[in-house]
């Protein structure tokens, strides 16, 4: 099928400065900025502030911070700014997972105002109204679209909102003297990393099912899973394959049945929104990627929120503070007999869970439905442009739909022509695009990870399948050009293999002198 | 009629346009057609058919309804914004791990760039200037913290505490941590949450008249179980631990980790951990060049030597800079670890997900800013004007300040117990004069009494710390009745 | 100067494409050229060789005369060190050739070996030269067994080259597989475990580290092996099958074991040694007994591959739910979402192992993963 208007593969080019290192700017005796002076009467009357420091305490020489003047210092940042492709600046539906969706301009201003920036989370209650009744409103909205009854925004991420679900759960069974018989957690090797791994730090064993056939877990391997050890099951659905398990009650009931609690990752709930929710699948727990469905830009990796809900019964078991509403006025309520303390200090975000209502306002129930279904028609929309290119293919479900992404394999490309995922990714940065792989482990083979949201356009979503496209091509007829990619990006192929050397390694400037004596940028 | 039908098309028009939305482009009609048709659907409930019907939400999520416009929206938030009563037009005295610092512009022009802003796990080609950013952040700090290895930042103080804490644990095999009680009960309640069943918590008193750690409860609780000793330098009250290298000492001597946390913002001027003995630096970053928000502003850091069995323990990521295949020109990428031996007891490398990246970047311009007579400079700023605060305060009837004898930075207890009235009931009456007084600390360390945390930075002019005194001294003058 | 050597087993990966299964022996070589077979190995190790001319100047590249090596690497573009033309047999080439050539080149002291073959050339390297170098396969043979070659040639050469500039260090042994050729072309599969050769590896680089890079393959089998010994109970008898991960077992209980047999532990000590099946049903007679067993070779076979003593009386006498499945992440992940298989010979048994098993992969960590028949 040819479309009416050829698709053309842009002749990008991203700006290259050449800038050095923040350090190699300094000049003796430039100053970026001048601090508020102390009063004359307070020096006249404190004279010499450091004299009450004791010697051995005392810094006497000064911090090796490099000295620059202002305009060069914002010159420096914003030139790294252009070596950085952000959401806004492409079609960036490559980065399969995050979620990468237009974080609307409007709330940027919101959060900048003074009335957020300038408040200190222990201002006496009165004074913070608003922000209680946003964060509190944001609150109520989660509940009906999870379906459970009380959501906290502490933990600062997803991987965060994990730790406090894994947290949870020990505690609850704690409660029941169960904590030392009940010492395994159930994961799927689709969900996210973090599943694992939070819940590794609250010292439980893990147990991951790995996916039938149909690239799905399956409840024989649950069943194998399961036994009087099992503390819980925390798990993605849809997992990272785009895939929705149509099981995901079942897998509940037989967790509950053995005494154990069901936590749900719901960071891909962008395709999902008043579909389908947590409390249908009879989940004890969920959590909310705000920096993620709910359109809070990403950062460069955060700030986040992990907002957390919880069923009625597991209230009790939430970090503190929560806000309630009573009587016309919010607060917050720091006495949970159960608590698990704080997994992160004040109560959270609140520039994040700001943007989240704003965003939610402005969509409305119908707003969110659209949302879902876009972001999957979307996907849907790429994955059968990308299963009819050469090399591509989409393992599991094949010939069903998708929900939000697909985790797609180039391993057809990778026998036939010797160019990688790992190459591809490098190559589209010369057309001005990101593309990710997986998660570790790769258990498709030379993945790629592609989650289209609802924020572009049919003919953007066409770019990106072009350049996908021309690779593919290069692939086929010129591999060494797409092995020695980028060329249009801001440096050339990187040489990791120092990186994983103690030796060599380098995390700081300092640390880089000492060991290699010299500027690496120096001939 | 023709008037009629005008009405009906406009009516028309109006209905088929709200179900486009300016954040979905595909919502238009004519283009979800045609996806569909290329897709072969003739309805999007097509796509959802692996979800089976028991499992769907059946009707309208209760939500409210959507404001149609973004000048709608714009009104609604700003009025429910108005009901908060910030630090611009408070006189504002809390501290405590989130404090009122001053934000140069350029710290503020950098973090609103959409490029960074946006951006999120690109690779090192198309995404360079975000690892240049962020190891820039790294390198800065270690000037700071004079150490060679930093993270890249993670959510915030209690979250570096706790990887701090854990990491000292799988250094040394052991299960115990010893923790000074006078850290932020946050931090606390954090690291208690987080040691949980895996590690022991214990803790350690302090002295109750200069508040520092008590060394002769430190020999007796210290063992061969011990993984390390965390204290925090200045202290969440604000005096200085004059003490750190003893400590170290004695943590070294039993084969344990000097574990230390501190505010950056004071290390212009107060030898940075590492110079005492500290084998793991953690803190948060939010004093340098982030807004408060509300308790948003935070970012964790976690600092060590560049040695192979601290850095194999990090759980975050740890940018290096390397070279690329073109002579002149260098890159940067994920420092990887990987273990080459297997220790008993051993759990994994905790977990790494989105934390506090634009935080640390603008930390990067901050410290850049500053450069090292700025952060002097605001050291002794920063001791000048509290020392100036105690020194004022103290002359008021019935207060004593600071509670804790010794050096402080920052911030520093007001102990009220002399003036008979309660915290509370002082900051409600302060509050009526537009200041914002210290935290009350009455219930968390009920040793002290009516007492409060007060907090003094850059920003409080001499005007602003008279007008505290005034104040104070109205309210708990004898005379005032409640 | 570093070398490399090249040796390229030039009829290997005929039989395949006309339906025969080896090419062991000139008859079937013969044969297989009747059948309008096509050498393919020259391709491969062109492939192969494609990813290491980069660092062609850097490196010595020491082969065998014509179609055993310097055929391929002169289209490649090197210029290649040509071992004594004297020892190797010009016309035709067989399996002393390969061994001549492996011995001269570990004497000349070539850093890395590659080598263009299937099971039967690795054997001949390893009877050779036994596991004194490091080696790597260039796959062209047929349904390779042995778990010591690259994915594909493409693959084979970048790891080649990496591990010469040091990019990539770690080594690890995998298993080397003797098929019995004769019993395969008659559709009867029996293969040993033959040894094992050091091979070069790397855990594939991920820029994005969102969750940590998996764990390095020896410290995943030592956290195995703490696992399995933390866990035994001394009423119980241990059957070990053979495989590096077992091996890791036996290593940290300090005891002597059979590098490519079957051991049984009690009581944390050695009780017997590279058993055979009468042997084994001996010992475990009326006694409360485990088998840990672990995939052998670069097919995922839990069972009937390289350890067919566990024949399907021995795992009816240890019973399904008393099989300690063991592998470490890497191995799992070689296997591409494949399952892991069982041919004891015996259809009931392999049914009755099929399905969904745990298998021990860390410390405190498993997975339930499939298994098939």
């Amino acid at each position: 099928m040819t479309e009416e208007k050829k698709i053309k593969v842009r002749n990008f080019h991203q700006a290259k400065w050449d800038e050095p290192i923040i350090f190699e700017l300094s000049v003796e005796g430039e100053r970026g900025i001048r601090i508020p002076e102390v009063e004359k009467d307070i020096e006249d009357l404190i004279v010499e502030g450091l004299s009450v420091l004791p010697e051995n305490i005392k810094r006497n020489k000064a911090p090796a911070l490099p000295e620059i003047s202002q305009m060069r210092v914002l010159k420096h940042f914003l030139r790294l700014s252009q070596h950085c492709l952000g959401a806004d600046f492409n079609v960036d539906i490559g980065q399969g997972t995050c979620t990468m969706k237009y974080s609307p301009k409007i709330n940027e201003v919101l959060v900048r105002m003074p009335e957020v920036t300038e408040l200190h989370p222990w201002q006496d209650e009165s004074t913070v109204q608003g922000a209680l009744e946003i964060v509190y409103k944001v609150d109520t909205f989660l509940r009906e679209i999870s379906g459970l009854d009380q959501f906290t925004f502490q933990p600062g991420g997803g991987s965060a909102a994990i730790l406090a679900m894994a947290s949870i759960i020990h505690a609850f069974h704690e409660t029941n003297g169960e904590a030392d018989q009940r010492d395994e957690i159930i994961t799927t090797i689709f969900s996210h990393p973090s599943d694992a791994a939070a819940a590794a730090v609250k010292g439980y064993k893990l147990i991951t099912l790995y996916q039938n056939e149909d690239g799905l877990p399956d409840v024989e391997a649950l069943q194998k899973a399961v036994s009087e050890r099992t503390a819980g099951l925390l798990i993605t659905n849809p997992e990272d394959t785009g895939i929705f398990n149509p099981k995901i009650d079942e897998f509940t009931k037989i967790v509950h049945q053995a005494g154990g609690l069901c936590g749900y990752d719901q960071a891909n709930a962008n395709g999902i929104l008043g579909v389908t929710r947590a409390r249908d699948a009879d989940f004890d727990l969920c959590f909310f990627n705000l920096h993620k469905t709910f359109s809070s830009p990403h950062g460069c990796g955060g700030p986040a929120v992990g907002a957390l809900g919880v069923k009625e019964r597991l209230k009790d078991y939430l970090p503190v503070p929560i806000v309630e509403y009573k009587e016309d006025k919010y607060s917050l309520k720091y006495d949970l007999p159960n608590s698990i303390g704080k997994v992160r200090a004040f109560l959270g975000v609140f520039p994040v869970i700001l943007k989240a209502y704003a965003w939610i306002m402005t969509l409305g129930a119908e707003g969110l439905k659209e949302v879902a279904h876009i972001a999957v028609l979307n996907n849907n929309y790429v994955l059968k442009k990308i299963r009819e290119l050469k090399g591509a293919s989409a393992p599991y479900a094949v010939g069903r739909h998708r929900i939000e992404q697909v985790r797609y394999s180039w391993e057809k490309l990778t026998e036939e022509t010797g160019v990688t995922s790992e190459d591809v990714i490098y190559r589209m940065a010369d057309f001005g695009f990101h593309l990710w792989t997986s998660h570790h482990p790769f258990v498709v083979p030379e993945p790629f990870s592609i989650e289209p949201t609802e924020s572009y356009s049919k003919e953007e979503l066409d770019e990106y399948v072009a350049g996908l496209e021309k690779i593919v091509e290069e692939a086929y007829e010129n591999p060494e050009k797409v092995k020695n990619a980028p060329y249009n990006s801001v440096v050339h192929r990187i040489d990791h293999s120092t990186l994983d050397d103690p030796e060599k390694w380098a995390i700081t400037w300092r640390a880089y002198l000492k060991k290699h004596g010299k500027d690496p940028a120096e001939k | 009629m023709k008037l009629i039908l005008k009405e009906e098309r406009r009516f028309e028009m109006s209905q088929k346009d709200k179900r486009v939305h300016p954040y979905i482009p595909n919502s238009v009609p004519e283009t979800k057609a045609k996806m569909m048709e290329e897709i072969g659907i003739k309805d999007i409930e097509e796509l959802y058919t692996d979800i089976p019907e028991h499992l769907r939400f059946k009707g309208k999520l209760n939500l409210p309804e959507a404001l149609s416009s973004e000048y709608a929206l714009k009104r609604h938030v700003e009025s429910i914004l108005s009901k908060n009563q910030s630090c611009k037009d408070h006189l504002n005295f809390l501290g405590g791990g989130c404090w009122q610092h001053y934000v140069p512009a350029i710290c503020d022009e950098i973090n609103q760039r959409s490029e960074f802003l946006t951006a999120y796990g690109g690779e090192p080609y198309e995404d360079h200037g975000r690892f240049q950013a962020l190891f820039e952040y790294e390198s800065l700090m270690a000037e700071l913290l004079d150490m060679d290895v930093v993270n890249v930042p993670t959510y915030d103080w209690c979250q570096a505490a706790s990887t701090t804490v854990r990491m000292a644990g799988r250094i040394t095999g052991r299960q115990e941590v010893l923790v000074s009680d006078t850290v932020s009960p946050e931090r606390l309640s954090a690291i208690r949450n987080y040691c949980h069943p895996v590690m022991r918590v214990k803790m350690l008193k302090h002295c109750p008249e200069t508040g520092v750690l008590d060394l002769d409860d430190l020999k007796i609780k210290i063992s061969s179980e011990t993984a390390g000793i965390y204290f925090e330098n200045p202290s969440f009250m604000g005096f200085i631990e004059h003490q750190g290298e003893v400590v170290s000492n004695i943590a070294h001597e039993n084969g344990a980790l000097s574990l230390v946390g501190v505010d950056p913002v004071s290390l212009g001027v107060i030898l940075p951990p590492g110079n005492y003995g500290a084998d793991i630096v953690c803190g948060d970053i939010q004093g340098l060049g982030v807004h408060m928000n509300f308790g948003g502003g935070l970012g964790g850091f976690i600092a060590t030597r560049d040695e192979e069995r601290y850095v194999m323990e990090y759980p975050s990521r740890l940018f290096g800079i390397t070279k690329t295949s073109v002579e002149g020109e260098y890159g940067f990428g994920d420092v990887a670890y990987e273990r080459t031996s297997f220790a008993e007891r051993e759990e994994g490398k905790e977990f790494v997900g989105t934390h506090a990246a634009l935080w640390g970047i603008t930390a990067a311009v901050y410290l850049s800013l500053m450069g090292p007579r700025g952060m002097q400079e605001l050291g002794k700023t920063i001791m000048q004007k509290s020392q100036y605060t105690m020194l004022k305060l103290s002359e008021i009837q019935g207060i004593k300040v600071p509670h804790f004898t010794g050096p402080h930075f920052k911030e520093f207890v007001v102990d009220f117990n002399g003036t008979r009235k309660k915290v509370k009931d002082i900051n409600k009456a302060l509050l009526s004069k537009k200041i914002y007084g210290g935290k009350d600390l009455s219930s968390e360390f009920s040793e002290l009494g009516e007492s409060a945390l007060y907090c003094v930075t850059e920003i409080h002019s001499k005007e602003d710390l008279d007008s505290l005194t005034r104040a104070l001294s109205e309210v708990v003058s004898p005379n005032r009745k409640y | 100067m570093k070398k490399l050597g090249l040796i390229v087993n030039p009829i290997a990966g005929m039989g395949g494409r006309v339906g025969l299964k080896g090419t062991d022996g000139p008859e079937i070589f013969e044969r297989a050229l009747q059948l309008g077979a096509k050498p393919v190995a020259q391709a491969r190790t062109i492939e192969a060789l494609k990813a290491i001319t980069p660092i062609k100047e850097a490196i010595t590249l020491v082969t065998c005369p014509h179609k055993m090596g310097e055929d391929a690497a002169i289209h490649s573009g090197f210029k290649p060190q040509i071992i004594n033309g004297k020892c190797i047999s010009e016309s035709s080439t067989d399996a002393r050739d390969t061994r001549k050539a492996a011995k001269v080149m570990r004497e000349m002291g070539v850093a890395m070996l590659l080598f263009a073959g299937g099971d039967g050339t690795a054997r001949d390297i390893h009877k050779a030269i036994g596991n004194s170098l490091v080696v790597l396969g260039i796959p062209t043979g047929v349904k390779i067994q042995s778990a010591v070659f690259a994915r594909n040639p493409s693959a084979a050469g970048e790891l080649c080259a990496l591990y010469l500039q040091r990019k990539a260090k770690k080594v690890h042994e995998a298993e080397v597989m003797d098929i019995n050729e004769e019993d395969f072309r008659k559709g009867i599969l029996s293969a040993r475990l033959y040894g094992y050769l050091k091979i070069p590896y790397r855990s594939r680089y991920v820029q994005r580290v969102k969750s940590g890079s998996p764990p390095d393959e020896k410290y995943a089998q030592e956290a195995i092996a703490a696992a399995i010994i933390e866990s035994m109970s001394d009423a119980i008898i241990y059957i070990v099958g053979p495989g590096t991960t077992t091996r890791t077992i036996m290593e940290k209980l300090n005891l002597d074991y059979s590098l490519l047999g079957i051991d049984i532990v009690h009581k944390k000590k050695l009780v017997g040694k590279d058993l055979s099946e009468a042997e084994i049903l001996k010992e475990i007679q009326g006694k409360k007994c485990k088998l840990i067993i672990t995939p052998v070779g670069g097919q995922g076979y839990l069972l009937g591959r390289g350890n067919q003593q566990l024949s399907p009386e021995v795992i009816a006498r240890v019973g399904k739910d008393n099989i300690i499945i063991v592998a470490t992440q890497n191995k799992i992940h070689s296997l591409k979402g494949q399952p892991l298989l069982v041919d004891t010979g015996d259809k009931k048994t392999d049914q009755h192992l099929s399905g969904y098993s745990k298998v021990i992969i860390g410390y405190r960590d498993s997975i339930i993963y499939r298994v098939k028949h």
